[in-house]
């Protein structure tokens, strides 16, 4: 093998490969840390019995579910409907993809706080989260949804369903979304990965999600801290394989900071 | 999903009376109004809590309390607000040179004809979790490995090598940019992977044939080819790095100025600042962002023509 | 005197042999074809040729001289390849200069010859294109063009027609023909298409499963294939199998008519190859001298021609093929009874292995 690769493939392979896996293997020995030379679960057992964790991490699910039915309303039905009926708009569609990159989201929510100041309902929840959480997903969702409706012929199959006498709810409830559900679902665990690690906005805003836990945890207690990186980092893997095993090349899986 | 098809369930009654009553009756106009009503709900939101606080930041950076105004642009030229920048531009620039060369290596080597088929899919994958594993938990698992009291630095100080005493620092934009690395290479193997599967055999195989050395095939063919690629992965990851908030926050808490930092300490009042200020430097940011863009668009657009 | 000559050349990948000691040589000036199905080893030999693989075992000599070691950018060979190959960030000028470029030809020279070349394969108005900018066949030709500004000693061409379309492939065919005649350099032209072979070549090379089965004129190799498959594989035509029996095979209690049987003791096991334009159909009641009944079983239009599917009485499953004048074969329609006969000069008779 090394004979074919050549000296410098093979040198990037080996320190890629390191580089990789010390922080994750230093990082989970650092978590069973008891302090002198023992080792142990006792940074796990303090952590499972933090309500914090629970109410946090619970708290961090619930957005996500949230934020992936607000794209389920408000996004994948207008993308058909312009797919369908005004490519024409296509243009300023992706115009509004690409926004969330150019507005980063320290400037999103400086934009936010300073024009909203009310009224209570609306930003003195977690709730009110979802909304920036929104546009941070809107351009993966946007990639994976676009992917996956430029391979079907939805102006097709919504025709033919119109002439067997299906009406628009019928066809989307029947027809595009059962189609679509690859690239749904891949729009979907993309839009959880983004929701479950976000900081910026919670920690200005001052929500106790999950990622703002992990960083009060991590003031005061380092091998928690640890233990609570790798559980984040599961949570990334089991996300991102749903997104790889269903996607396969259908979405993109850029970085979201 | 099934909430997607419910809040549609107007249109079929609508269609079926449309196809009854015939055209032009209220229901029929009702029900062709309602893909529309969709769109202008979207574009409404994107309106509210997209485009109104990215023209606020951009007014209110001009505009003081007693009408328009240069100061807060000026203010960013305090040493305290020129420093953030230029940290900002530099860290940005390191994070995404180390990433270009470290993930285009790496996406060379596993591609080629002798690595293993089993370790090029499981790079693939762990780049996938990797490109999105960041803030926090990113800094800590830093913080665990090479931070002053990381298992790492003691165990290499054991060895006799104090890292600490030899100048690194993760503190430091050396550290960040490594920490940085851990992100930004992965993403640079997802981008650059199409690119470089797109240089064909035959193409190095005729160089070769024409008499040309390696290095002359990748002066005058292969980095030509790959260039607009490279460029557009270059600015993607330098953008990448230069918004990134949280693993700054939570790696240096404030010891190194960045302007996203910056930001968010005008934002909750840890300096006795005007928000104006927050908002000039944050339109700071959307000016840098939009030429990131433009640059990736341009480089983008230049590299899809040899993919014809 | 043989320019470039392969001498006991063997190849195997991961235990599995591709080529199983060949032999050929060239001469100064001449088109070689190698022709083979796919996966006979006829790239791999090539790629040996060009130095892209090095032979396990084996010579390769260029004028006289042992090249095997030689790495490919040393040697002086020109490759055209299948296809996707000119250098998609130079335009059709830059990729003919490419060579001499790199080997450090005086600037002057390099336009000289990129200039000349592209005139000699028809692209004189296309100097500044970018392959994307080309048809197909015209980025074949701007590759043999590049192919050839190196001044090679052997040009080397993969299957260069390949990716093309039926009406482009014939024409550039030919012209490759007539650029290869002008500048006279030895050539190998890889291909799996025995047209293409036969219609181009000096000489063909047959090769299967990793063997030089013949190299000889395409007129020897298509009336005298030297080798079972090398019949079977060049042009169409009955195969039956049989015993000699003196200027006869015999099949089963019928008789067929084959001088050349005559060479193999009687009795040994034959094959009998016997092609189209070789049998004579006749629908007359009476059986001319010699002639064996048959029946019509299908016919194929092809415009002048039409060939036509027979069954041989008396040789069970037996399928034989006749070409017949379209205009003469009005009255044939499946069914028919038939007397066919042929040359007993005609077939070629082979030792069955």
């Amino acid at each position: 093998m090394s004979a074919r690769l050549g000296p410098v493939a093979v040198l990037a392979i080996v320190l890629g490969i390191v580089f990789f896996l010390t922080p994750l293997i230093v990082t989970f020995a650092f978590s069973l840390w008891e302090g002198g030379d023992r080792y142990g679960f006792a940074a796990y057992r303090s952590l499972v019995g933090d309500p914090d964790l629970w109410a946090s991490l619970l708290l961090s699910l619930r957005l996500a579910a949230e934020t992936m039915l607000l794209g389920m309303v408000l996004l994948v039905p207008s993308m058909i409907f312009v797919h369908l009926k005004a490519p024409g708009l296509k243009p300023l569609f992706e115009f509004i993809a690409a926004l969330p990159f150019v507005v980063p989201a320290i400037a999103l929510v400086a934009g936010l706080s300073a024009l909203y100041t009310g009224p209570a309902w609306l930003i003195g929840t977690p709730n009110y989260l979802v909304i920036p959480y929104f546009f941070l997903a809107l351009p993966y969702a946007y990639r994976a949804i676009d992917v996956g409706l430029s391979a079907i012929d939805v102006r097709t199959l919504t025709d033919a369903a119109h002439s067997l006498g299906a009406g628009w709810g019928q066809v989307f409830r029947l027809v595009l979304l059962p189609n679509l559900s690859t690239a749904l679902l891949g729009a979907t665990l993309l839009t959880l990965t983004i929701v479950m690690g976000e900081f910026t906005f919670a920690s200005v805003l001052l929500f106790k999600t999950f990622a703002v836990y992990i960083n009060d945890t991590g003031s005061s207690k380092v091998t928690e801290a640890a233990a609570l990186s790798l559980l984040s980092f599961v949570i990334t893997w089991a996300a991102m394989l749903g997104v790889l095993l269903t996607g396969r090349n259908t979405t993109d899986l850029g970085g979201t900071h | 999903m099934a909430e997607g098809g419910q809040d549609l369930s107007p249109a079929p009654q609508a269609g079926a009376a449309a196809r009854h009553g015939g055209a032009g009756t209220v229901p029929a106009l009702l029900a062709r109004a309602v893909p529309w009503l969709f769109v202008a709900a979207f574009l409404a939101f994107v309106a509210a809590f997209m485009l109104a606080p990215m023209v606020t930041v951009l007014v209110q950076a001009v505009w003081g309390d007693h009408g328009p105004t240069l100061a807060y642009v000026r203010q960013l030229g305090e040493y305290r607000y020129a420093t953030a920048f230029a940290n900002s531009l530099i860290l940005s620039a390191a994070a995404a040179a180390v990433g270009v060369v470290g993930g285009g290596l790496l996406a060379y080597a596993l591609l080629r004809p002798g690595a293993p088929g089993w370790l090029r899919s499981a790079m693939t994958s762990f780049s996938a979790v990797a490109a999105n594993f960041a803030g926090v938990p990113l800094a800590f698992a830093f913080i665990s490995t090479l931070g002053t009291l990381g298992l790492l630095t003691a165990q290499l100080k054991r060895l006799g090598i104090d890292i600490y005493g030899l100048g690194f620092s993760l503190y430091s934009l050396g550290g960040l940019t490594l920490t940085y690395a851990y992100f930004q290479v992965p993403l640079m193997l997802i981008i650059i992977t199409p690119a470089l599967r797109g240089l064909r055999a035959e193409w190095r195989d005729a160089a070769e044939n024409l008499g040309a050395t390696v290095w002359q095939y990748w002066w005058r063919v292969g980095l030509p080819v790959l260039w607009p690629s490279l460029l557009a992965a270059f600015v993607l990851l330098f953008g990448n790095a230069f918004s990134a908030y949280a693993t700054p926050y939570a790696l240096t808490a404030g010891n190194i100025q960045l302007v996203p930092t910056e930001i968010s300490n005008v934002l909750s009042g840890n300096v006795m600042e005007s928000p104006q200020l927050g908002a000039a430097l944050a339109a700071g940011m959307i000016v840098v962002m939009t030429a990131v863009l433009l640059v990736y668009w341009l480089a983008a657009r230049k590299a899809a023509r040899w993919r014809r | 005197m043989a320019v470039v000559a392969l001498q006991a050349i063997r190849k195997s990948f991961g235990g599995r042999p591709v080529l199983a000691g060949i032999d050929i040589a060239l001469a100064q000036g001449e088109l070689v074809s190698l022709l083979g199905p796919s996966g006979c080893g006829k790239t791999t030999l090539l790629r040996i040729l060009a130095g892209f693989e090095r032979p396990d075992a084996g010579t390769v000599r260029l004028d006289g001289r042992d090249i095997t070691a030689l790495a490919a950018n040393r040697r002086n060979m020109g490759m055209v390849f299948q296809s996707y190959s000119l250098f998609p960030n130079l335009d059709a000028t830059d990729n003919v200069r490419f060579g001499p470029r790199v080997r450090g030809v005086p600037r002057a020279e390099q336009s000289r010859r990129a200039e000349h070349l592209l005139e000699l394969v028809g692209l004189g108005g296309h100097r500044h294109k970018f392959p994307h900018q080309l048809s197909g066949g015209q980025q074949q030709r701007v590759a043999l063009a590049r192919a050839l500004a190196v001044q090679p000693d052997v040009l080397l061409l993969d299957e260069p027609l390949s990716a093309l379309d039926a009406k482009v492939r014939a024409q550039l065919r030919s012209e490759i023909r007539r650029i290869q005649r002008e500048t006279g350099v030895t050539t190998v032209f890889v291909t799996h298409d025995q047209e293409e072979a036969l219609s181009i070549s000096d000489r063909v090379a047959v090769m299967n499963e990793g063997r030089m089965l013949q190299v000889a004129s395409p007129a020897a190799i298509y009336r005298e294939p030297a080798d079972a498959f090398v019949a079977r594989f060049i042009g169409a035509g009955a195969v039956l199998s049989g015993r000699a029996d003196g200027p006869a095979v015999r099949v089963g209690a019928v008789a067929l008519p084959a001088a050349a049987a005559a060479g193999h003791p009687a009795g040994t096991a034959v094959e009998l190859f016997l092609r189209p334009e070789h049998v004579r159909l006749d629908p007359a009641a009476t059986p001319p001298s010699g002639a064996l009944a048959a029946e019509i079983r299908e016919l194929t239009f092809f415009g002048s021609l039409t060939r036509v599917r027979l069954a041989l009485d008396g040789i069970a499953d037996s399928e034989a093929w006749a070409d017949v004048a379209s205009d003469r074969a009005d009255g044939f329609q499946p069914g028919l009874r038939v007397w066919a006969s042929w040359d007993a000069a005609a077939p070629r008779v082979l030792a069955r292995v």
